[in-house]
């Protein structure tokens, strides 16, 4: 890549931008970024941050992409932020740039990603008056953050700063936006950057009450069909690694949701795969047969649960979350466990005994044998799920993985076999299409060396192609894939099977030739239509150091199977026709 | 489960956007406010709401823990759950012809309620107490023709024998 190397926060670094100097608000944004950590911000300029930006332009330790659209900017922050842990930033303008984070914002706040959302807003005395680009953003986005803040003093921002870092990346995490009008951020003070953070409405609980503990260790014991339901909790909580171990050692099955789906290793024999919706065989029965049911960092979503009412009818339920909001909020709950989910696995583990599970382990291994994933292949038409399937063998599961929304989604939670934690990066909550290839240039971004593929449709990777420019001009090498099926698929699929084929709007008819858009942006296209080709394209795409987009033209008509409709339980599956 | 009335008590920082925040996320969630009420509390840089809602247990439980997430609030109090004093105030201006007045006043002592303001041809009555006094001071109101009523919603303390 040819972005400059973010440079490393050491101690000389650190004192020098501690200095109590008397600087302007934007130059103490700055520094409060750098004192974070903060190694790279992806944003775009407009007039009320010129002062923000003008300081950048004067600070070169300070490394900012400029993307061409702000939601390019914010699904950036967002995947930097789920493949690193660290806490994801962004910076647009006052009202448009501002409002177009807003579909940014809602995603990172439905999946617990961390971000730090800056906007400039119109100086203070224009505020509440209609001013050129004004926009109430905090108002906006009240119900899509996890806190907001409109700077009123210069002197505040020091503090408010270390608070948003602070709220966005502890407890359930979540965005945080910082207002700043213009007035602000041209305006002097001291800098003072506050070594402690001390907020009175906001101590989240992380370590798990004991007798809790106790008694989730007793129900395992005593169950014997137990199934761990594990989600992006385990992941966000970095702990992939204390899951595996204690999974292991109660031996207790494990379903892990589409955000959960890289916290477990998919070879291991106790996985059964994504459960809902869309989910395998195995992980349905398991839940709808279990006697002792443990969520570990998952919510309950209804496209896991459907149908709520015969959801796990046989099963206690344990549920292990940091947010105590959500224990008890879908569904009632025998045994909550309020904790970081590291911090209550590495005390579980330690004194847990396994469950009376081997004739239930044999009957979940009987289940995924008789209905496996499948899919009808062919010889003459290129079959989305063989693609997939090519990547996952190909990169052996050690790549980085964005998907968009829809179809190629489902095949990729199916059929890419995920090894490590944070290597799969998608919307699940709020299933933003546009989220995907814009994701993984933040992915990049934090991982220059990685492999990044990211996985779209024909319909999503236009709702923010446009980013394809900055992988062009700063040379970042994602392989973005297209299942180009020339139809919105998913949509397709529901007006198939229970819109009686009435398909309403779904022809995406009129897409560009998309390896001559990536040349128009000066990026490798490739493309293929049968299985030859897609292994051709595919090596040379791998072989490519810059990046790359590969068109593969798919199966118009194919279907993700199992699947749910809405009204049924997870036990009442579509197991699709394989004959 | 049973949907009842609750009378919640929610200390809140002092900030812009509060009341925003609070009633914003009783409206996401679907929850219901029947009446809802901010001023200050003992603490400078503190606010106190409470709100009157109605709901089940499980919405009660659901309020109090999302409301726990909102970083502006401080603590969440249930109190109708405990002996309680809850009072509200209304004023009600009514048509009221010099004649007629004595027999309103009769009314309003008898209520311990108060006149504040005596025009050419009305009064206002300042009256104090549970919500089920004012509505029976309203209904023996309404023959006299009432003008404009406006209420302040329920403002409450758990009672000290209780803490």
């Amino acid at each position: 890549m040819s972005m400059k190397s973010p440079k490393i926060l050491n101690d000389e670094m650190r004192e020098k931008l501690m200095q109590p100097d008397i600087i302007t608000g934007s130059d103490i944004l700055l520094r409060s970024l750098l004192l974070e950590g903060v190694d790279t911000v992806f944003g775009y300029p407009g007039g009320a941050v010129l002062f923000i930006y003008d300081a950048m332009h004067k600070n070169p330790d300070f490394n900012h992409l400029l993307t061409r659209h702000e939601q390019g900017a914010i699904h950036a922050a967002d995947g930097y932020a789920r493949s690193t842990g660290k806490v994801g930033v962004c910076i647009a303008t006052s009202g448009p740039g501002a409002t177009n984070l807003v579909t940014g914002i809602a995603t990172a706040y439905m999946d617990s990603v961390p971000l730090v959302v800056i906007t400039g807003n119109v100086a203070l005395p224009f505020i509440g008056t209609d001013a050129f680009q004004e926009a109430d953003i905090t108002g906006i986005t009240m119900p899509i953050t996890k806190h907001s803040y409109l700077v009123r003093h210069v002197e505040d921002l020091p503090r408010i700063i270390r608070e948003a870092f602070h709220i966005a990346s502890t407890g359930r995490k979540g965005p945080v936006l910082i207002d700043i009008p213009k007035d602000v951020s041209s305006h002097q003070a001291a800098f003072k950057y506050p070594d402690k953070v001390s907020i009175r409405g906001y101590n989240p609980t992380v370590m798990p009450n004991k007798l809790q503990v106790d008694k989730l260790l007793k129900a395992i014991e005593e169950a014997e069909r137990p199934v761990i339901l594990a989600g992006g909790g385990v992941v966000y909580a970095d702990a992939g690694k204390e899951l595996l171990e204690f999974a292991e050692k109660v031996q207790v099955p494990v379903t892990t949701t589409l955000l959960g789906i890289s916290g477990f290793p998919s070879g291991n024999p106790l996985w059964i795969g994504m459960p809902g919706m869309h989910g395998t065989y195995a992980s349905n029965q398991a839940i709808q047969n279990c006697d002792l049911l443990i969520s570990i960092g998952a919510r309950f979503d209804d496209r896991v649960t459907m149908k709520l009412d015969g959801f796990a009818p046989k099963a206690k339920i344990a549920h292990i979350d940091v947010d105590p909001a959500e224990i008890g909020k879908n569904v009632i709950t025998a045994i909550p466990c309020v904790g970081d989910v590291k911090n209550v696995l590495q005390l579980a583990v330690q004194k847990a005994k396994p469950a009376q599970s081997a004739a239930w382990i044999q009957q979940i291994r009987d289940w995924k044998q008789e209905f496996p994933l499948r899919y009808k292949d062919s010889d003459t038409v290129l079959k989305p799920q063989f693609v997939i399937e090519m990547l996952s063998e190909t990169t052996q599961g050690e790549a980085f993985v964005t998907t968009d929304v829809g179809q190629h989604q489902m095949w990729a939670a199916q059929f890419y076999k995920f090894k490590h934690p944070r290597t799969m990066i998608t919307s699940g909550g709020l299933g933003t299409m546009g989220f995907g290839f814009p994701a993984a240039i933040g992915v990049q971004m934090a991982h220059p060396n990685k492999l990044v593929i990211s996985i779209n449709g024909d319909g999503g990777v236009q709702m923010c192609a446009q980013e394809l420019a900055i992988c062009a001009i700063n040379n970042i090498p994602v392989k973005v894939v297209i299942i180009n099926n020339q139809v919105l698929g998913m949509v397709r699929q529901w007006q198939e099977i229970i819109y009686d084929n009435r398909y309403s709007h779904i022809d995406l008819a009129g897409s560009p030739d998309f390896v001559k858009l990536a040349e128009a942006y000066g990026v490798k296209g490739l493309r293929a239509t049968n299985k030859e080709e897609a292994r051709r394209v595919w090596q040379e795409a791998l072989d490519h150091p810059g990046p790359v987009v590969i068109d593969f033209v798919v199966a118009r008509e194919e279907n993700v199977f199992p699947m749910v409709t809405q009204g049924k339980t997870i036990g009442e599956m579509l197991m699709g026709d394989f004959e | 489960m049973m949907t009842i009335k609750h009378t919640i008590s929610i200390l809140v920082n002092d900030q812009p956007g509060v009341l925003q925040r609070v009633s914003g996320l009783f409206g996401r969630r679907a929850f219901n406010i029947e009446s809802i009420t901010v001023g200050s509390s003992e603490e400078t840089g503190l606010s106190r709401m409470i709100i009157v809602t109605t709901g089940d247990n499980h919405t009660l439980e659901q309020i109090t823990k999302q409301l726990y997430k909102v970083v502006d609030v401080i603590k969440v109090n249930n109190i109708s759950s405990n002996p309680m004093v809850a009072r509200e105030l209304a004023l009600i201006q009514i048509n009221a012809e010099p004649t007629i007045r004595p027999e309103i006043l009769g009314i309003v002592e008898t209520f311990r309620a108060s006149i504040v303001d005596i025009g050419p041809s009305t009064l206002i009555v300042q009256v104090v107490g549970d919500s089920e006094k004012i509505d029976a001071m309203v209904e023996l109101l309404k023959p006299y023709g009432i003008r404009e009523l406006t209420r302040t919603g329920a403002t409450a303390m758990i009672r000290g024998i209780a803490k």
